[in-house]
């Protein structure tokens, strides 16, 4: 055998991360780390290569599929966010995520005890408690989206008591939202310590920092604001409010991915994911799902770590579940509306 | 639990079998039995001799298919050959049609050409279908447009006339395409033959090629192991050889025709650098090795199978390598959700473990993934060799597997080293965020292809082919084009009379006539390095004018002063980082002191050539240097146009160090007109003065050294010229040899090339009319003294 460097044997041994290991924490945050930010490399036609290949190499079929569409609705948190939000829509929402499927078709499916929901159901903060009555005993979340969403450009003391009234009203999850002008002007101190404020008023319940991705212009500027937030001691990152003109791309989704893989190796924390807007299509979330297996593991592919955010997903997949169960193609009018 | 319920647990992506169905009633439509298409049907194998293809990844049979013996291989080219006037004789719009139902109807059978590739050669259906038969289509879409635009394009150009071909098992459709349609753009008519392990998309585009009314004996397809296509590349009326695959195979084949006047291109193995630096992206850079070296199990010429990573990044970059080969799924290849499929035969597999075997025993370190392979068919896994240096055998040789020998590097400048520390030229990828890194990187590796920061990507736009022994010519893009084509005049060039060589020189000592005759006072010496040097062996021999009467004597240079004049040719290289304008300078330097000259040098020209001829040589000579002064910075690359957000450069960039044997007829001015664009292009010459007047070395070198011409750009040997040039053709430190002597020569220097696979240009022994700048002077020769190298720099923020 040849003599090894230490080089070569640190090569040699370097097999495992914490993500292969298995060995990983909830994230609690780390002190902000500047190199982590600037050590950022995205190569944005790499980026995207590799976004378009992934769906061509990989696909699930039949029975797999719907395996794969009922995980989807699972980690689906069922959203709405519109001006003309009422309390008799926010319980309509509910109702359905407690039962995303008729029954009818989980039969045909074989799937009569199978107790299928999303994952939560995210609303105003004016909804939560409304979601958290109708929803109780369900096992379904309510999240709330907050910090003055979607701009975030609210006092920063309004959108910290913004927080704490819908952790009061009952939200388990909240969904705050990023100043985007601290990634243009790297303020990452400042980023930082917005995020760390935020988390501190979640308090027990989850925290998801929407990145505004449609918004940071760059791949790059998604890569080193992920990697602040998580610094900051976010439970999730999510892509987009669903607001911007551009939401939750493949691309990016890639690129968020990875630095939650980066940031487990680095701290052995882990982070979740949520792209959220866009995302309309039975077949994108099939997709989505493939690079969550792909790139993070199988570790990531439940409702803990990863979350859609999508309203009009669903209805694709209903369609997609009957028409295997039926073999006969499926019309909107069939499944009752969210 | 249900069965939903348990997928729904376990989250595996299960099968997902593409149907062969259509494809495989086809095999049967066919009675899966092939015939050759010689003259646009199907024919029986004279012999009546078969021999079976396979699916590699379940052994089963696929169909039985014509083994092409000597008389197959006659009465396909003797149908190309009637073919071919006809064919020649259509009008460029009129070719364009028949391409362009090519394409379509390629595109028209795309799932079917896709499943039958898959079944044939093992590779993953996603490939095929998204990669191989796109890229056909695009093939012909392309050369559609390139055989509308032909005769305003090339201008001055002829068909050669009857293609042979021969192709690789790795992408047998593809590979068919990039041949054919340039082929056929160009006016050739073609024979071709598949791999033996891959003969059935061939058959199925024969089909294709009656479906649209290609006329009869256009394309001819003969299937077949080695035997045919030696058969083939032997044929007497085959006016040109187009080959990929070994380079083994490729010397074999420039050896074969030596003795012939067939044009050659030849795209070989590879053994390409992947190169990635501390400020790569790389997550990016993992993916760019899953579609380097996983890329259709690793069989790709242009595989980065050579990963060099800075030292820096080393640890974390195989930690990442590692954990993406963990998500490579191998399987059966039909199935659309398939990484890595099957290697196409027992004997390949067998020499990816042997390689990897010997790797391991050479105290590399291997690492593959745990999920288990098929049982049954040919498959490998993702594979990282660590622990390897540029001394183990599995970084020299061509695995031709899926596996990546990785190396580390210090700094950008081993990088390159490492990088063209090889006898292989054919690719490299380089990983940088840093512009300057990456490009300066791309500008200093000696190969046909660099892609910055992505790899394999392919298109007809764009020429693709190696340096060195990975081979010459280009495929696909203009420069592609010019491998099918001649300059008209030459094509019609008359042969140069047998007797032209002057007799072979004595050597002085034996000469009584040396020390009679007035005026003999000049002491004519070799130039190298740019120093006037006596010649190693210590002799001179006389060089007599036309009359008879001596003129003085030459120095009669041996192997060693080729040996020197090498080297000193190759630290000459500096001259190809001039700019061009610089190179431009010192040419009209050389005019300029030519023309000062003219009257002596004219004088002394006229003692061999006559007085007219001499006035003439030297007129036109210092008219040949302008030109070349001019060209040296306007003989320019291109940016093509391929479908991707990127830019893709055609450089021009000089071969390298070129070995001339000077014509005769015209010791002057067929001197400079090799030796000029060479040394306009950025080459460095060692130049053999014809044997008639090699006294005219005195003249150049003084020309040389008065010009501000770098020592060693130019280095001279006189004596006896064919056995110098024996010397240079087979220095394997040579990039090329240009001999314009005699067909004699010719024949030669194509036999010795085979060493290190050198470039090569000869007059095939024709008569060239060195006073017509049309023939004498340009393009035709600039191409000669350059080698495309195509970068793709893809942006994007």
């Amino acid at each position: 055998m040849a003599v090894k460097t230490d080089l070569e044997r640190r090569i040699a041994e370097a097999h495992t991360t914490p993500i292969q290991k298995g060995e990983l924490q909830p994230n609690c945050g780390v002190p902000l780390n500047l190199d982590w930010v600037e050590d950022v490399r995205v190569n944005t036609s790499a980026v995207e290569r590799r976004a378009q290949s992934l769906v061509t190499r990989r696909t699930v079929k039949k029975e797999w599929q719907v395996a794969w569409l009922l995980r989807a609705i699972t980690c689906m948190d069922l959203t709405t966010l519109s001006g003309d939000d009422s309390h008799q829509r926010v319980l309509r929402l509910c109702a359905k995520a407690k039962q995303p499927v008729q029954h009818s078709i989980m039969k045909q499916l074989g799937l009569d005890d199978f107790q299928l929901k999303v994952a939560a159901v995210c609303v105003y903060h004016s909804f939560v408690e409304t979601a958290v009555r109708a929803l109780e005993g369900s096992g379904v979340k309510v999240a709330a989206v907050s910090t003055g969403f979607p701009a975030g450009l609210s006092p920063l003391a309004e959108r910290v008591g913004e927080i704490r009234r819908s952790v009061d009203a009952g939200a388990q999850e909240i969904d705050i939202v990023i100043t985007r002008a601290h990634v243009f002007s790297g303020s990452w101190q400042a980023l930082y310590d917005e995020v760390a404020t935020f988390k501190e008023a979640c308090g027990k319940a989850h925290m998801k920092a929407i990145l505004g991705t449609g918004d940071l212009a760059t791949l790059r500027n998604v890569a080193r604001a992920s990697m602040v937030a998580m610094m900051a001691g976010a439970d999730f990152i999510k892509t987009s409010t669903g607001k911007e003109t551009v939401n939750a791309t493949l691309p990016v989704g890639l690129v968020m991915v990875r630095a939650i893989r980066e940031y487990a190796t680095r701290t052995g924390m882990i982070v979740g994911f949520k792209p959220a807007g866009g995302i309309r299509t039975a077949k994108q979330s099939l997709d989505w799902l493939a690079l969550i297996k792909d790139e993070l593991g199988d570790r990531w592919l439940n409702a803990n770590l990863f979350r859609f955010g999508a309203s009009g997903m669903l209805a694709d997949i209903e369609r997609q579940l009957e028409y295997y169960a039926t073999g006969r193609y499926s019309a909107d009018y069939r499944h009752p509306i969210a | 639990m249900s069965k939903i319920a348990e997928k729904f647990a376990s989250m595996e992506y299960g099968p997902a079998l593409e149907d062969p169905k259509e494809s495989l009633a086809w095999l049967d439509r066919h009675k899966r039995k092939f015939g050759h298409f010689i003259n646009g049907g199907w024919q029986q194998p004279m012999q009546g001799e078969y021999f079976d293809t396979t699916d590699p990844a379940s052994g089963d049979k696929l169909a039985s298919v014509a083994q092409g013996g000597a008389a197959d291989v006659d009465a396909a080219v003797k149908a190309a050959r009637a073919a071919f006037p006809g064919w020649n004789s259509l009008t460029p719009h009129e070719r364009a049609r028949y391409l362009y139902a090519l394409a379509r109807q390629v595109q028209k059978h795309s799932r079917r050409l896709a499943v039958l590739e898959t079944l044939d050669n093992g590779k993953p259906i996603r490939e095929s279908r998204d990669i191989d038969i796109p890229l056909v289509a695009r093939h012909f879409y392309h050369h559609a447009g390139w055989a509308q635009l032909l005769h305003q394009e090339f201008p001055g150009y002829a068909a050669c006339g009857v293609v042979g071909q021969v192709i690789p098992w790795n992408f047998p459709l593809l590979m068919l395409a990039w041949k054919i349609a340039p082929a056929l753009a160009t006016g050739n008519t073609v024979v071709l033959k598949p791999a033996e392990f891959t003969p059935i998309t061939a058959l199925a585009f024969a089909e294709i090629c009656q479906e649209i009314g290609l006329p009869k004996g256009v394309v001819n397809i003969l299937t077949g192991d080695g035997r045919t296509g030696e058969a083939l590349v032997k044929h007497p009326d085959v006016d040109k050889i187009a080959f990929t695959g070994s380079t083994e195979v490729g010397r074999a084949i420039r050896k074969a025709t030596a003795q012939s006047h067939k044009k050659l291109s030849l795209e070989l193995g590879g053994k390409s650098p992947f190169i990635i630096f501390d400020d790569a992206d790389l997550d990016g850079a993992v993916e760019g090795l899953v579609d380097g070296i996983w890329f259709n199990q690793g069989q790709v010429c242009c595989a980065g199978s050579r990963l060099l990573m800075q030292e820096s990044i080393a640890e974390s970059l195989v930690t990442k390598i590692r954990a993406r080969m963990e998500t490579l799924r191998v399987g059966l290849p039909l199935d659309k959700a398939i990484d890595i499929g099957a290697i196409v035969a027992p004997v390949q597999l067998e020499r990816i473990r042997k390689l990897v075997d010997q790797g391991v025993a050479e105290g590399a370190t291997c690492s593959q993934p745990g999920a288990q392979l098929p049982v049954k068919g040919l498959y490998y896994p993702p594979t990282l060799l660590t622990n390897v240096h540029p001394s183990s055998t599995v970084a020299q040789e061509e695995i031709f597997g899926p596996v990546l020998a990785a190396m580390t590097f210090r700094t950008l400048r081993e990088a390159v080293e490492l990088a063209n520390n090889t006898t292989y030229g054919l690719a490299a990828s380089v990983w940088s965020e840093n512009i300057n890194v990456a490009l300066h990187v791309a500008s200093q590796i000696k190969a046909g292809v660099v892609w910055v920061n992505s790899t394999n990507l392919f298109d007809a736009a764009c020429g693709f082919g190696g340096y060195r022994e990975s081979g010459y010519g280009r495929e696909g893009g203009r420069e592609g084009l010019l491998e099918y084509l001649e300059p008209a005049w030459f094509k019609q060039a008359a042969a140069l009379p047998k007797s032209s060589a002057p007799a072979a020189s004595q050597v002085a000592e034996e000469d009584e006539s040396v020390t009679s005759g007035p005026g003999i006072d000049r002491t004519v010496k070799l130039y190298i390095g740019g120093k006037q040097s006596r010649p190693d062996s210590g002799y001179s021999f006389p060089i007599h004018a036309s009359d008879g009467t001596l003129l003085g004597e030459a120095p009669l240079g041996n192997r060693k002063d080729i040996r020197n004049a090498v080297e000193a040719a190759r630290k000459a290289e500096g001259w190809a980082k001039a700019t061009a304008h610089n190179r431009a300078q010192v040419l009209y330097y050389v005019g300029e002191n030519l023309s000062q000259r003219a009257d002596e040098i004219s004088a002394r020209l006229a003692r061999v050539v006559g007085e007219k001829q001499a006035a003439r040589e030297v007129a036109q000579s210092i008219e040949r240097v302008f030109s070349y002064a001019a060209w040296a910075d306007k003989f320019d690359g291109a940016v093509h146009n391929p479908p991707f957000r990127n830019v893709s450069i055609a450089m021009n960039e000089p071969v390298g160090a070129i070995g001339i044997a000077s014509p005769p007829e015209v010791p002057l001015l067929g001197f400079l007109s090799l030796v000029l664009p060479a040394i306009a292009m950025g080459n460095t010459v060692v130049a053999i003065p014809s044997e008639r007047y090699p006294l005219i070395t005195s003249d150049l070198y003084q020309l040389f050294d008065t010009s501000d011409l770098p020592a060693g750009v130019v280095n001279i040997v006189t004596g006896r010229a064919a056995e110098l040039t024996k010397v240079v053709a087979e220095h394997d430190d040579v990039d090329a040899i240009w001999s314009f002597t005699d067909e004699a020569s010719a024949a030669q220097v194509k036999l010795l090339s085979i060493g290190n696979l050198k470039q090569v240009f000869t007059n095939e022994g024709r008569v060239i009319d060195w006073f017509n700048n049309n023939q004498a002077e340009g393009r035709w020769f600039l191409q000669h003294a350059v080698q495309v190298k195509n970068i793709w720099v893809p942006y994007g923020e």
